[in-house]
């Protein structure tokens, strides 16, 4: 592999990683502080790409459609933890998932009917739909390079959100000793449906970002939450930098996989999983 | 429940009440608590009014914790009310008490070990009931030295006294009219406690009112205007705290190890 190829191989990787750590991020903070397994999240993915599919549709502007689909997408989710969520809480696990598995079908079956079973494209926005000339016969789209600049300016907004603000350090507490947090006069429900909201508008992001480079296709949660799922037991449950370190390590694995060793392409990413677990079975990074 | 029992209770309360105009911050009538099937609070009955220091005595197991845990709408009584600042609050939400000016530090404290000092701090950070900010992050460090030193250090970090201090400035930090104290100097070291006792008779002294569970009955009726005395979850005794530490019969009697 020369080096402009390898570049863009780096690049590519950062890009899916960061991607991944959007939903992942959404994911590991419902699972390690409101103790849920969400089986739907990846359905979030799903839906913040149709969203972009449609918006795009009728704005002509997948820009002006993120813009829409992000306040959408926090509502859409503050509502869903009011009605089924806000009642998984003092549940099991087996509940939670079984609530969540059929979220999924429901949500599959309402894409169907709502939007059909055909594979949509997005268009890339005007601005961004460039490319970088590496070399004579290689380049590198200008859409993916702001992908990445997107995602990690919110994972930086999300490292501020959680270490510097005081909805942070009440998140943070409340992953602790909820009864505590009460007792100082924190509404610890209203907490919650803001930590869940925050992560189905981040998932959906990812799905309208992703939209116009994977194109809008049934079924295209399903990938995206086992993905996540690894990356948040990689990174260690609850933990957020631990799903940022994950899903980097994650995106190269799968990258780097498939151009060095297409034949095992598939596994890589469990191969990664299984030797981290038996380094450490926690995960990265403990939960503190 | 025993009608006769709580009529009695009433009519006894009633001229110091009428005597008393000071308002009512917290207020129990007649509770019931279960844990499981457990029958723990028998017909409890229990005020406290702006300013008033009240100390809640009694061995393990009659049900002090259980009592403020009922109060704070933890747990939900089967039978009897809960009435914060004169408002129905039976049951919880506990947000909403607090947010009524009560602020609580726990038995076990019940710090955020995974929040700095001054996170544990400042995530508290509230105007009280009536707008007031006496109790600032500034105030809360000149009171505890000792944090001020360890600001940026875990909560997990300290010492027990240190987190037993951290608690308090934390509840203050809410701006509090209420204080209620469970436990505060439990398994400290003698100087800590004596700091701690400091504390919370400056709190006292500024206007606050105070509810203080501890093993230390001589300290308790020390700092306290009225004692409550709970045995098997009824009240056996409620009146001046002078009349508890005059009368050894009933330490003995009831407190006595």
């Amino acid at each position: 592999m020369d080096f402009v190829s390898f570049l863009i191989q780096v690049l590519n990787s950062l890009q899916y990683g960061l991607l991944l750590f959007l939903v992942a991020s959404g994911l590991t903070l419902v699972f390690g502080i409101m103790g849920i397994i969400n089986l739907a999240h990846g359905s979030f993915y799903m839906v913040g790409a149709y969203l972009a599919f449609a918006l795009t549709s009728l704005t002509g502007n997948l820009m002006l459609s993120i813009a829409l689909g992000i306040p959408l997408a926090f509502v859409f989710g503050a509502l869903l933890e009011w009605a089924l969520f806000s009642h998984l809480y003092k549940r099991d696990h087996l509940e939670q998932v079984l609530l969540t598995y059929g979220l999924i079908l429901i949500f599959e079956e309402l894409r169907s009917l709502m939007v059909g079973d055909d594979v949509h494209g997005v268009t890339i926005p005007e601005l961004f739909s460039a490319s970088i000339p590496l070399s004579d016969n290689l380049s590198y789209p200008v859409y993916r390079l702001v992908i990445s600049v997107v995602c990690l300016a919110l994972a930086g907004g999300l490292y501020f959100l959680i270490q510097k603000t005081r909805l942070g350090m009440m998140i943070r507490a409340g992953s602790h000793d909820r009864d505590m947090v009460k007792a100082l006069g924190i509404d610890i429900n209203l907490l919650y449906r803001t930590v869940f909201a925050l992560g189905v508008a981040l998932a959906a992001l990812a799905g309208m970002l992703a939209a116009p480079i994977s194109s809008v296709y049934p079924g295209m949660g399903s990938s995206v939450l086992i993905i996540s799922f690894v990356i948040v037991v990689i990174g260690g449950v609850g933990s957020v930098w631990g799903a940022l370190v994950a899903a980097l390590v994650i995106g190269f694995a799968d990258t780097f996989g498939k151009v060095l060793l297409p034949d095992l392409a598939g596994l890589m990413v469990y191969l990664v999983m299984a030797v981290v677990l038996l380094w450490r079975p926690e995960g990265i990074f403990k939960k503190g | 429940m025993n009608d006769m029992s709580m009529l009695k209770v009433n009519e006894a309360a009633a001229p110091v009440a009428a005597a008393d105009q000071r308002e009512m911050l917290l207020e129990a009538i007649g509770l019931h608590t279960y844990y499981g099937s457990s029958h723990i609070l028998h017909g409890v009955n229990f005020h406290i009014r702006k300013g008033e220091a009240l100390g809640l005595m009694g061995r393990n197991g009659m049900g002090k914790t259980t009592l403020i845990r009922t109060m704070l709408g933890f747990l939900n009584p089967k039978a009897g009310g809960v009435l914060v600042r004169g408002q129905r609050m039976t049951g919880g939400p506990t947000h909403k008490i607090a947010k009524l000016g009560i602020a609580y530090v726990p038995e076990g404290r019940g710090i955020f070990p995974n929040l700095t000092v001054r996170e544990n701090l400042i995530m508290a950070a509230r105007a009280g009931v009536e707008g007031q900010r006496e109790w600032t992050f500034d105030r809360v460090m000149a009171t505890f030295p000792r944090l001020a030193e360890r600001i940026e250090n875990g909560g997990g970090n300290l010492s027990g006294g240190e987190q037993q201090m951290l608690t308090i400035g934390r509840a203050l930090m809410t701006n509090p009219d209420l204080l209620i104290l469970d436990e505060a100097t439990e398994g400290l070291a003698p100087l800590i406690v004596r700091e701690i006792w400091r504390v919370i008779r400056e709190i006292r002294d500024s206007g606050i009112a105070t509810v203080i569970v501890d093993k230390n009955h001589a300290a308790i009726t020390a700092l306290t205007d009225r004692s409550m005395i709970l045995v098997k979850g009824q009240v056996v005794f409620d009146g001046p705290s002078g009349e508890v530490r005059n009368n050894p019969e009933l330490i003995k009697k009831h407190l006595g190890v």
